[in-house]
């Protein structure tokens, strides 16, 4: 087709650009077209079990019939079952330890490794590399090093005068292990964030800060942490959404346990729909997280526009 | 959510994300650089990030050390070295990660190209064209990309189900097929674009299909390895919608596969690291010979916040 021939068809026809040409010339035509494709499948996988989960939440459904009506009963159930409010109450501890101690620990190592040095990509590599390990290589790898019988931490807790510790298999240390496992597997991907926000400060900002005398300790905290700020709530946000939704590697190392200490919320919701088919109480622990999720994350926002430091 | 304060969003993400282009991940030594001609100059920052390595590493090198361990070895308290490789035969001999390797590879392979092609159709769409309902689309795949996983993990079993896709490959990307993410991500990159180059290229006579793959993908590739990279990433390694919807040993990813021959070799921790190993070395590898792009992926997901 010559330029002239399709100049004259988008412009709405004249003489002989086709039907389909000039159809296809238009916004609401061309757009459709194109978009048809993630319509129907986010539409199928992402927007319509939305709406089909909330509805299920009113149901008794166990997944294999279709479900019956119930009301708010599933909610009234959640409400005053006590294995829920404590599985609740671990995932609190879990995101109030894993969010505070990803975030320091990666922007002290984004601070160390933001610097031009001989063996600087090893140590960079080395920071990144389990951020495409996954969860259950990542769980594999922690419950071998952890074991504790067998594992190479104990040999080392013994050899340093220590005893032995039960890690996985103690009720009372068994979440502590597991927020060190992900805080391992996350630290990587908070540091390339906050390396790419120090990267972004110019040098000029610190530069002048060290000829009007302050030492570079004083001119972090001065000059370089306030401007972290928009990317210390960013990981804020994201660390919490992703730590409210723990599974992985608490399903391959304790399955929830020792005596439920590591079930946490999302691993509750996972069970009653999976191993006790109770589909509706399940999708009605879903939904009230995800409102947990989307009130934290508004308080996290509204808070951090009063704190963060943005520059215009 | 008001359609300003999107705009504001959209613009500091695409400001961010411009700013990522120059990003400086290697972090070696340039030639010209004042403190290469001292090489080797000693720094106090190494006695920080040694140990730092050591701690983020010891799990892997401890992982490959066992993996060459006897059985009586690893039952026996102690540091114990070994060279014998035949606990990764027999890993590769007692389960069938042949087929798991397949299958992961199919599966993420088909949901990557998949995600490049319909999200860069809907991401263009979605930021050139004026058609009826455009707006209300882009808030609907907002909502989507916002929420988590675990609340419509139910229902779409349940359509899996009634596509009689249970326990096949299919019903693993099906769900993935196109990501609210990438459609997001592209829709943002199409915007920062100046148009006048497709202007020119439809004047000239190329077609709407012509004008995006000829002319406009090809200055795309920062956002489409992006999109391509954490979609990989995220199909490699997702465990729990496998968990849920496939059954039978033959369809099993990597990472399902990984874990239930852990299930069934708990007490022999070389033959499980073994297969550790096994499992992680193709996406290790390739991050290792993409790194830079990896990193900036994850920088740019970070800066769409």
């Amino acid at each position: 087709m010559t330029s002239a021939e399709n100049e004259r068809g988008g412009r709405g026809g004249l003489g002989r650009a086709s039907f389909w040409d000039r159809l296809f010339a238009s916004d609401h035509v061309a757009g459709w077209l194109f978009v048809s494709p993630a319509v129907v499948l986010i539409g199928l996988f992402g927007a319509a079990p939305i709406v089909w989960s909330l509805i299920i939440s009113f149901q008794r459904n166990s997944l294999d019939t279709s479900g019956v009506w119930i009301g708010l009963a599933n909610y009234r159930h959640l409400m005053h079952d006590p294995a829920f409010a404590a599985s609740v109450r671990r995932t609190i501890v879990y995101t109030v330890l894993f969010v505070p101690i990803t975030l320091f620990s990666a922007m002290a190592v984004a601070v160390a490794l933001n610097r031009r040095l001989h063996g600087m990509r090893f140590y960079r590599t080395a920071v990144f590399a389990p951020v495409v390990t996954s969860t259950v290589a990542t769980a594999i790898m922690f419950s071998w090093l952890l074991d504790p019988y067998f594992g190479i931490i104990n040999l080392f807790l013994n050899k340093l005068g220590g005893p032995s510790q039960g890690f996985f298999q103690d009720p009372s240390q068994a979440l502590y292990c597991i927020v060190l496992v992900t805080v391992w597997g996350w630290l990587g991907f908070a540091v390339v964030i906050y390396l790419a926000a120090l990267q972004g400060i110019p040098r000029e900002l610190l530069e002048a800060a060290e000829i009007d005398g302050a030492t570079r300790w004083r001119a972090f905290w001065r000059v370089q942490f306030p401007l972290l700020g928009p990317t210390t709530l960013f990981l804020v946000v994201w660390l919490s959404i992703n730590a409210l939704q723990e599974f992985d590697e608490i399903y391959v190392i304790t399955h929830g346990g020792p005596l439920a200490s590591t079930t946490v919320v999302v691993y509750y919701l996972f069970q009653q729909a999976f191993a006790f088919f109770d589909a509706g109480y399940a999708t009605a622990i879903a939904y009230v997280v995800f409102l947990g999720i989307l009130a934290l994350t508004v308080v996290q926002l509204l808070l951090g526009r009063k704190l963060v430091h943005y520059r215009s | 959510m008001g359609d300003d304060r999107q705009t504001q969003q959209v613009s500091a993400a695409v400001s961010a994300a411009g700013s990522t282009g120059t990003l400086e991940l290697g972090g070696g030594l340039r030639p010209g650089d004042l403190a290469a001609k001292r090489r080797w100059a000693p720094s106090w920052w190494h006695l920080v990030l040694i140990p730092l390595a050591v701690v983020m590493l010891f799990p892997f090198f401890w992982l490959v050390v066992t993996s060459f361990q006897t059985l009586a070895q690893s039952r026996t308290f102690g540091l114990h070295f070994a060279f014998q490789w035949h606990n990764y035969v027999d890993a590769w001999t007692q389960a069938p990660f042949g087929r798991w390797l397949f299958n992961t590879t199919l599966v993420s392979v088909t949901v990557v190209i998949s995600n490049l092609v319909f999200c860069s159709l809907a991401g263009y769409a979605l930021a050139r064209m004026r058609f009826f309902g455009n707006g209300a689309l882009f808030l609907v795949i907002l909502a989507t990309l916002m929420v988590p996983f675990q609340v419509v993990m139910v229902p779409t079993l349940l359509i899996v189900r009634s596509l009689g896709l249970v326990d096949t490959l299919p019903a693993l990307m099906a769900p993935n097929l196109v990501t609210p993410f990438g459609v997001f991500m592209l829709r943002q990159f199409f915007r920062t674009m100046p148009v006048e180059i497709e202007e020119a290229a439809r004047i000239d006579g190329a077609g709407r299909l012509g004008t995006l793959f000829k002319v406009v993908m090809p200055s795309m590739r920062a956002p489409l390895a992006t999109v391509g990279i954490m979609t990989l990433l995220w199909t490699w390694n997702d465990f729990l919608w496998p968990l849920i919807v496939i059954q039978s040993e033959k369809n099993y990813t990597l990472q399902l596969g990984l874990m239930s021959f852990q299930g069934a070799h708990n007490i022999n921790w070389p033959l499980v690291m073994a297969a550790t190993v096994m499992t992680q070395i193709p996406m290790l590898a390739i991050f290792v010979l993409a790194q830079r792009w990896f990193v900036q992926s994850l920088a740019t997901q970070g800066l769409k916040g």
